[in-house]
C-alpha cells in the first residue's frame, strides 16, 4: 500500500484485513514484524513554510533531506538534530519526517533544545479504525484540548499513521565551537559534562567518545550562537576546564563531523554486536556503565544517554538489574539486534494498563505495527 | 454558561460522603461547612461561581489516593485545584463535586544540581520552585504572570507558559516526570529524572489535560543555570502593522530573544496612567529582552536595534542599567492591574501565526467598534500568543454576555487565520463550547478516548474542555 492522500490512507486502513507494517523510509528497519507493508512516501511535500514565524508544515512521507534543504536555504534548521540510523543499522533508503516524528528521534542537542516531540506543533493522522484526526496546529503555543501531538511522537505508528506534521524550526546559529577535553575516564567525563551543562554558557551538546581503536577518549562540549558570543563562551569554558587541557575547535565543518560522529553513533558502525541505548540520570551513568560492562560505549546528553555495543544476544536489562539489587533508573531500548528481546522496557502494571488502553482505543483491531511496542 | 445538573443522589448522600472522607483524611483536611466551602466556589474567572459539596486538602500522595478511592466508590466528581488562579474556570466546582486542593503539598523533595532537576510536591508555587534553587544560580523557566501565586499542579494541568517561553519553552518542555493518582486511587509514576523513555509518552498527554486524567501530586522539573545577565530594549512604533513586521524580521534574522512583548495603544495608555513607567506616546510598543554576558547582550541588542531602525521607530530606548530595565518592564508587568482599575475585563489568549498579527489586530479593532467594547492588546508577540483584554462593566446588565460574545468572535478569528483558541490559559469552561470551532467531531472523539482510558467514569474535573453535548453520552453512562 502506498496511499497518495489522507482520505486514501483512511480507506485502506478501514479495509485492511490484517496487520500493517507502517514504514517511512525504512531506515530503522522494523525487524520481522508481520503484516502488509504500508508506505507513506505518497504523503509527501512541504505544505507551508514561514521562516518569519519559525513554522513548517510537511507531509509525513517527505524525505528529511528535502526538509533540511528547504530550511537551510533560509538559514534555519530542525533544532533537535535527528539521528540518521543508516550507518548504524546498515540500512538504505531515505529517512522521512513521519518516521522521525513517530520515533521521536532526537540527537545531541536534545539536552538543551528539547526532543523531536517538543518541536512538533501539530499532527494529522489516521487511527487504526480509519478515522482521520487532527491535533495541535501550526502555532507556537497551543493548549487547546489534550496534547495528542506528544502522544503520537514516539508511538512508532502503533496509535495511528501520521500524514502531516507541523514543526517549530529555529535559526541556524552563525557560529559554533566545540571544546575537546582529551583522555578523560568515564567518571571525570560525566563530571565535566555536568559542570558544562550547569554553567551559564548555554551549552548545546555534551558527549563523550571513549578511547577506541583510533586513539584517546574525547569529551565534547558545544556552544553555538553569534560569533563573538561563541568566542566568549568557549573562552570561559576553556578557563573552567583549564586543568583538563581543552582544545577549542571552531571550524564549522570539523565541529559538524565531530557531532555527527556522536549523533549517528559512528564509532559502532560496521562492528558486530547488538546496540542498545539507555536513558538515565547522568549521575547514574558510571554505575550503569559498570553494570553493563559493554564492549564499547558512547555517552551523549551529558551522560543521560548511553549507547552500548554488546555481544549478540546480551540481555542488557538483566545486567542493569542483577538479582537482589535495585534497578537503576531509566530505560533500556534495543536499537540493533537484541535476539528477540522486547525492543522497549516493560512498564509497571498500572502504566502498562494505560498504554494498552490507549492502544485498544486508537487501534481496536491491533493492526498497526502489532507487537512493536507491546 | 451551562453546567450539568447536579446529581441529586450525591447531594442527598453528602453527610455519608463527608464522613467517609473524614475516615481516610486528617480531621481538618475535610471542609464541609457552608461558609468555608465558599472559598472554593470559583477561581480567577470570577464571573462563574458554584460552591462544591465539600473541599479536601490532602497532604500526601497516599492521602490523595485514599480520598480518590472513596470518591470513586461513591461516584462523586472531583475537581482538582492548584492555587485557583485559572482564568478559564479550570477549577470551577459543580454543586455535586469534591474540590481537591493541593495547597498542603508544597514541599521540595529533592534538588539535584549535577543532573539539573528538582522534585517537588505540586502544591508548591511556581516562583517558589525558583526560590528553592536560586541561591545556587539556578531557576525554573516557565514563568506565567501569576507565578507568585499559581501552583505547579495547575501549571501542569494547563501546560502553562509565560513571557520567557519563546526561548525556554512551556511547562511540557520542562517537565521530566510526575507522580499521579488516577481517579480510582491507583498511583502511577510517569517519566522521571532521566530524559525521554521508550514507551508511549503518557507524561506528554497528561501535561495540559486540565486535571481530567489524574491528580498530579509530585513533579520532577528541569532546572537551568541562570544566564549571566539580561536586558530589555523598548521600541515604539507608529502602527501595529509596522511593529508586527519588526517582530517577524527579528525572528528571521536569527536572533532568539527570551521575550518579545507587544502592547497596543489602549494598553499603553492604561499602563502609563497606572504605573507611570514613562512609556512614549505611540501606537504600538515592543519590549524585547535578550540574555547573556555584557558583550553578548550588546551584540544581540545591536542587531535588534539595527533591524528596528529599518522600521522607522518613534522611539528606541535601551536599558543602560537595572533601574532602567525595571522601568521598561514596569508598565508591561502592571498591565493586568492597570486594566482592572479601569474596568472589569475578560482576558483571552488565542494564538495566531506571527505573520497574521497585523491583520488580526485590525480585525479586533473593527470587532471592538461593532460590539462597542474597548479591547486592549498586550501579548507575547514572538510566539503569536495574543492577550486581548475586553473591557466591560460587570454591574451593567448584559455587558458580560456582550463581552463573551466579542471574545468568541476574536477566538474564532484566531482559528480562522490558522491559530488556536488558547495558547496558555487552557480551555476550562470558558472556551469549552468553542472547541468545535477548532476541532472536528473525530478530533474531539480522539481526545475524549484518552479520557475514557484514564478516567472511565468521567468523574475528574467535570464539564471542562469538551462541549457538553459532545461529552453527554459518556457522562450519562458514567
Amino acid at each position: 500500500m502506498r496511499p497518495a492522500s489522507m482520505a486514501e490512507l483512511a480507506e485502506e486502513i478501514r479495509n485492511a484485513g490484517g496487520p500493517l507494517r507502517v514504514r517511512g523510509g525504512g531506515t530503522r528497519g522494523l525487524g520481522g514484524a508481520p503484516g502488509e507493508l504500508l508506505e507513506t512516501g505518497g504523503l509527501s511535500g512541504i505544505r507551508l513554510y514561514e521562516p518569519g514565524a519559525l513554522t513548517l508544515v510537511v507531509g509525513a512521507g517527505t524525505p528529511l533531506a528535502e526538509v533540511e534543504e528547504a530550511l537551510s536555504a533560509e538559514g534555519q534548521r530542525l533544532a533537535f538534530e535527528p539521528m540518521d540510523h543508516r550507518g548504524l543499522l546498515g540500512t538504505s533508503g531515505a529517512p522521512t519526517v513521519g518516521g522521525m516524528a513517530a520515533a521521536n528521534v532526537s540527537g545531541p542537542r536534545r539536552v538543551q533544545a528539547g526532543a523531536c516531540g517538543d518541536f512538533m506543533l501539530g499532527v494529522r493522522f489516521v487511527d487504526g479504525s480509519g478515522q482521520e484526526v487532527s491535533n495541535g496546529g501550526r502555532v507556537m503555543k497551543n493548549v487547546t484540548g489534550y496534547d495528542l501531538v506528544k502522544l503520537m511522537a514516539g508511538s512508532h505508528g502503533t496509535l495511528g499513521v501520521l500524514t502531516e506534521v507541523s514543526f517549530k524550526v529555529l535559526p541556524t546559529p552563525a557560529s559554533v565551537a566545540t571544546l575537546v577535553l582529551p583522555g578523560l575516564g568515564l567518571e571525570a567525563a560525566v563530571e565535566a559534562m555536568s559542570r558544562a551543562l550547569g554553567s551559564p554558557f548555554d551549552v548545546s551538546g555534551a558527549a563523550h567518545l571513549p578511547s577506541g581503536a583510533d586513539g584517546t577518549a574525547q569529551t565534547l562540549v558545544r556552544v553555538e550562537g553569534f560569533s563573538e558570543s561563541v568566542a566568549y563562551r568557549s573562552a570561559r569554558l576553556s578557563e573552567m576546564f583549564a586543568p583538563l587541557g581543552p582544545v577549542v575547535e571552531r571550524d564549522p565543518d570539523l565541529c559538524d563531523a565531530l557531532w555527527r560522529r556522536v549523533r549517528d553513533v559512528e564509532p559502532f558502525h560496521g562492528r558486530p554486536g547488538d546496540v542498545w541505548r539507555i536513558s538515565c540520570k547522568p549521575s547514574d551513568a558510571l554505575a550503569v556503565a559498570t553494570r553493563i560492562s559493554a564492549e564499547d560505549l558512547l555517552l551523549d546528553w551529558g551522560g543521560g544517554l548511553i549507547w552500548a555495543l554488546v555481544p549478540e544476544g546480551t540481555d542488557l536489562r538483566a545486567r542493569l538489574a542483577p538479582e537482589g539489587t535495585p534497578r537503576l533508573g531509566g530505560h533500556a531500548t534495543v536499537v540493533r539486534g537484541g535476539a528477540g528481546l522486547p525492543v522497549f522496557e516493560s512498564e509497571p502494571a498500572p502504566v502498562a494498563a494505560l498504554s494498552a488502553g490507549l492502544r485498544k482505543r486508537f487501534d481496536p483491531r491491533g493492526i498497526l505495527n502489532p507487537g512493536l511496542m507491546a | 454558561m451551562q453546567m450539568p445538573k447536579p446529581d441529586a443522589g450525591i447531594l442527598d448522600r453528602k453527610a455519608r460522603i463527608v464522613a467517609r472522607l473524614r475516615e481516610v483524611l486528617p480531621k481538618d483536611a475535610v471542609i464541609d461547612a457552608e461558609a468555608e466551602v465558599r472559598a472554593y466556589e470559583c477561581d480567577a474567572l470570577t464571573a462563574y461561581r458554584c460552591p462544591p459539596l465539600c473541599a479536601i486538602l490532602p497532604a500526601s500522595t497516599e492521602e490523595v489516593s485514599a480520598a480518590l478511592k472513596v470518591c470513586h466508590e461513591e461516584g462523586v466528581p472531583v475537581v482538582p485545584r492548584g492555587a485557583g488562579t485559572s482564568l478559564a474556570g479550570g477549577s470551577l466546582p459543580t454543586a455535586d463535586s469534591v474540590i481537591l486542593g493541593v495547597a498542603r503539598m508544597n514541599a521540595v523533595l529533592e534538588t539535584n544540581y549535577p543532573d539539573r532537576y528538582i522534585r517537588v510536591q505540586t502544591g508548591r508555587t511556581n516562583l517558589s520552585v525558583t526560590g528553592a534553587v536560586e541561591e545556587n544560580d539556578f531557576f525554573y523557566a516557565p514563568d506565567p504572570s501569576s507565578q507568585l501565586a499559581c501552583a505547579i499542579a495547575g501549571n501542569i494541568a494547563m501546560n502553562s507558559g509565560g513571557a520567557h517561553c519563546l526561548k525556554y519553552g512551556v511547562t511540557t518542555n520542562n517537565l521530566l516526570g510526575v507522580t499521579m493518582v488516577l481517579m480510582d486511587g491507583t498511583v502511577v509514576e510517569l517519566g522521571g529524572a532521566h530524559l525521554d523513555s521508550g514507551g508511549l509518552d503518557l507524561l506528554g498527554v497528561v501535561c495540559g489535560s486540565e486535571g481530567q486524567l489524574g491528580v498530579v501530586t509530585e513533579a520532577t522539573l528541569r532546572i537551568l543555570r541562570k544566564p549571566e545577565g539580561a536586558r530589555p530594549v523598548l521600541i515604539a512604533f507608529g502602527s501595529n502593522e509596522v511593529a508586527g513586521e519588526c517582530v517577524s524580521d527579528i525572528i528571521k534574522a536569527g536572533v532568539l530573544p527570551v521575550a518579545i512583548e507587544f502592547m497596543d495603544r489602549p494598553c499603553i495608555v492604561a499602563c502609563e496612567a497606572f504605573a507611570k513607567a514613562g512609556y512614549p506616546d505611540c501606537e504600538a510598543l515592543l519590549i524585547v529582552e535578550v540574555e547573556g554576558s555584557e558583550a553578548e547582550i550588546a551584540e544581540q541588542l545591536g542587531l535588534i536595534t539595527q533591524i528596528a531602525r529599518r522600521h522607522d521607530p518613534v522611539e528606541l530606548r535601551e536599558a543602560k542599567d537595572a533601574d532602567e530595565a525595571g522601568r521598561i518592564w514596569l508598565g508591561r508587568k502592571s498591565a493586568f492591574g492597570a486594566m482592572g482599575q479601569i474596568n472589569d475585563y475578560l482576558c483571552l489568549d488565542g494564538t495566531i501565526p506571527v505573520s497574521e498579527l497585523p491583520k488580526v489586530l485590525r480585525r479586533i479593532r473593527e470587532l471592538s467598534k461593532d460590539f462597542e467594547l474597548e479591547v486592549a492588546n498586550v501579548f507575547h508577540a514572538g510566539d503569536g500568543n495574543m492577550h486581548p483584554l475586553i473591557l466591560f462593566n460587570a454591574n451593567q446588565e448584559g455587558q458580560l454576555a456582550l463581552a463573551e460574545g466579542l471574545g468568541a468572535e476574536i477566538l474564532k478569528l484566531c482559528v480562522e487565520v490558522g491559530g488556536c483558541l488558547t495558547g496558555e490559559h487552557g480551555v476550562g469552561i470558558e472556551k469549552r463550547d468553542l472547541m468545535s470551532v477548532q476541532y472536528r467531531p473525530a478530533d474531539l472523539e480522539a481526545q475524549m478516548a484518552v479520557k475514557d482510558v484514564f478516567d472511565p467514569a468521567w468523574l475528574l474535573n467535570p464539564a471542562k474542555v469538551f462541549p457538553l453535548e459532545a461529552s453527554a453520552s459518556r457522562r450519562e453512562v458514567a
